[in-house]
């Protein structure tokens, strides 16, 4: 089930995507039955906590996953072609040119002993047989694109002479060097000061609009996913919870782990009384509740048997609304009528 | 590089004689390392700050990286020597203390770090962990172990996970054990350095509420430095936000947050997002320009000049001659390219700014709608 929309061509399509990792203590499955389409031109906000699989869902599409991680089942196209069976070789040329990615770190996705311009010149080098002087070339026009000042000057800089957000600016400038149709941006301003945060995502709407680039930003803000996105899909235990608009998802939500987000996080424009924590932690993927992950942390679920047995199914409640995976979430659509 | 500075009109005391902590004049300035004998520059990281906190206040930090907030916790906890200046705690003066009476003072002001992965020692258990203070109290081992049991009891863990070590423990809990051991000599101020930053969505709400009960049940007052402006918002009572070493906004949550009197504090609340659509997408968006200045060379005048959006908006109106034409081509007022703004109380006596302009009501209106 996937939400319905006819705007921009699909470019990348994800669906019913289950990648394993064997790990010491057990099989994890931390992406679990994820159907998402990245359209061009658009931008996808994937929300979650830790543990939610945002982050796998994205680094199995690419093929990065770590030792002992597969794609067990499910079906990934780019273009209309079949990626999630592709060889290494193949999935290298893939990435970067079709589907770029930037990282949380950027001190960490960065060489210290190589000048920024070597490193992107080196992305540009390994995927068009371009020259050196060419790649350079591409380097300081990428450079300028992503707002760096002085791009020519800039180029021969090594990443220890440059601020964090220019840094962020350098990574940034590596993901778009090839011009990639999809961009990923993993947690791309969350260790970033909040005013250098906006310059960031001011700069990948821009970029998103500039290129006709889908943009896919993995995140944690809800206020990021309010300002930039245009479709939102909440994740929870590895699977998607609910997916729809932004509209739909933050100020009508179907589903209670989405509304028990929205209820615990304070506010920057308005005094929230009190906060209402959700009880317990993040779920544990080698241990993963039966039925609902969320079950025993919903403030909803009233003792109710059906929660802890069947997984629910993503499902419309009418034609025009949002996906939710919740069993009674028409009694939620219920209350907010009568409220 | 001695800047001028406009005449001090006293500091931003609210508390009186009800203050736990007062910090008067405080100054951190870091000599660098000589290179090849050539003079070496000086780093103002924290420059002539003077607040109070009042008893059971919680006062709220705020500032992006580098602009001194970590210097200045540094120095209150007595962990760095303040190149000048003097730090009260319950009007005793702690600056110079040493021995057995700065360890008398160590139980009085607690700290929890941001990390809880990197501030507990993972080879320690965690009873001896949140323990570990108690140690110069003079208290029995009975009584030390029973104080362990009873704090982490209270911070919704079980006495018998004191004999666990940290890797046992989620970040929300490890948290809470950090808070446990700040707690356990019952300190008078507890500084929360970025206390909830590393912690799920869903688990900050919940640290952030224990730290609420507790304020009450300890009688604890609170310094929150914190770069998130949603969580300050909620805990704070007061807010005091920082700009290359110096106070720039010191006010009433409720003040700072409606009607910001500093354009840098207008464009940081401008900056967060809001997590609604609706609000957000009409929103008018204050953009900074550029990273905050290099502390080694700050800029003349007002340290945030260069960035200023409501000063190159001043300079429009202004007759060419009281213009300052910057390197970038901008235009500044003269005064503030030129005059270090001082920390001055608005009309009320609340709200002090460090602004040669601050804003008015209308124009923050405009930027909090």
């Amino acid at each position: 089930m996937t939400v319905k929309s006819d705007e921009g061509d699909v470019l990348l399509d994800i669906r019913s995507l289950r990648t394993r990792i064997e790990t010491l203590r057990g099989v994890v499955h931390p992406v679990n039955d994820v159907s998402l389409q990245c359209r061009a031109g658009r931008t996808l906000a994937v929300v979650g906590e830790s543990g939610s699989g945002k982050s796998m869902t994205f680094l199995s599409v690419l093929g990065l996953l770590p030792a002992g991680g597969s794609i067990e089942s499910g079906s990934v196209t780019y273009l209309g072609r079949e990626i999630s069976t592709a060889s290494p070789k193949e999935m290298r040329r893939l990435r970067g040119k079709s589907i770029g990615m930037i990282f949380q770190d950027s001190l960490a996705g960065l060489n210290p002993s190589f000048t920024v311009g070597e490193q992107i010149g080196d992305v540009v080098r390994h995927h068009e047989n371009a020259s050196r002087s060419q790649a350079r070339e591409r380097a300081i026009e990428t450079l300028g694109l992503v707002g760096l000042p002085n791009p020519r000057e800039r180029v021969d800089y090594y990443p220890h002479q440059l601020s964090g957000g220019m840094r962020q600016r350098v990574m940034i400038a590596m993901g778009v060097a090839l011009r990639p149709r999809v961009l990923v941006a993993d947690e791309p301003t969350t260790a970033l000061d909040v005013t250098v945060q906006a310059q960031i995502m001011e700069l990948l709407d821009g970029l998103r609009r500039e290129l006709g680039m889908s943009l896919v930003v993995i995140t944690h803000d809800l206020g990021v996913v309010a300002r930039y996105a245009e479709d939102v899909a909440v994740m929870y235990g590895g699977r998607v919870v609910e997916h729809g608009s932004v509209r739909q998802v933050l100020k009508s939500t179907n589903h209670p782990y989405t509304e028990a987000l929205l209820r615990s996080s304070p506010r920057p424009d308005a005094s929230v009384a009190e906060l209402d924590p959700i009880p317990g932690q993040p779920p544990n993927l080698l241990a993963v509740p039966p039925g609902c992950g969320f079950h025993p942390r919903c403030h909803r679920r009233d003792g109710r048997e059906d929660c802890t047995v069947q997984i629910p199914q993503l499902r419309a409640l009418s034609p025009t609304s949002q996906l939710t995976a919740c069993h009674h979430a028409e009694e939620m659509v219920m209350q907010e009528v009568s409220t | 590089m001695a800047a001028e500075t406009a005449e001090a009109p006293g500091a931003p005391f609210v508390a009186g004689q009800d203050a736990v902590l007062r910090v008067e004049n405080l100054s951190k300035h870091f000599r660098q390392r000589k290179r090849f004998g050539r003079p070496s520059p000086v780093v103002r990281a924290v420059d002539d700050v003077s607040f109070d906190l009042a008893r059971g206040e919680t006062l709220g930090l705020v500032g992006e990286s580098g602009c001194g907030k970590t210097t200045l916790s540094r120095m209150i906890l007595r962990l760095i020597e303040p190149t000048s200046g003097k730090v009260f705690l319950d009007g005793e003066d702690v600056t110079r203390l040493e021995g057995r009476h700065l360890r008398t003072f160590r139980q009085k002001v607690q700290v929890v770090f941001q990390d809880p992965y990197a501030s507990l020692d993972p080879r320690q258990k965690v009873g001896a962990s949140v323990g570990e203070p108690l140690t110069n109290s003079g208290l029995s081992r009975e009584r030390k172990l029973e104080i362990v049991h009873e704090t982490l009891e209270r911070m919704g863990l079980q006495r018998g996970q004191a004999r666990l070590f940290p890797h046992q423990f989620s970040g929300g809990q490890r948290q809470r054990i950090g808070i446990a051991r700040a707690l356990s000599v019952t300190p008078q101020v507890l500084l929360l350095d970025e206390p909830v930053s590393a912690l799920d969505v869903s688990i900050q709400a919940q640290v952030l509420k224990l730290l609420r009960d507790l304020r009450e049940e300890y009688g604890l007052s609170y310094i929150l430095i914190s770069h998130d402006l949603s969580v300050v918002r909620h805990v704070s009572d007061r807010v005091m936000v920082m700009y290359l070493g110096r106070i720039v906004e010191i006010a009433s949550k409720h003040d700072l947050y409606t009607a910001p009197r500093h354009p840098y504090t207008a464009s940081l609340l401008s900056a967060a997002p809001v997590p609604d659509p609706d609000v957000e997408r009409v929103r008018e968006r204050i953009q900074l320009a550029g990273d905050p200045p290099n502390p080694v060379n700050p800029p003349p005048g007002c340290a945030f000049h260069q960035r200023c959006f409501h000063a190159s908006a001043l300079a429009e109106k202004l007759p060419d001659d009281e213009v300052e034409v910057l390197a970038d081509g901008r235009r500044v007022p003269g005064a503030c390219a030129r005059l270090q703004p001082a920390l001055a109380p608005g009309a009320a006596g609340t709200r002090w700014s460090a602004c040669h302009f601050p804003l008015e009501n209308e124009e923050t209106a405009a930027i909090t709608a």
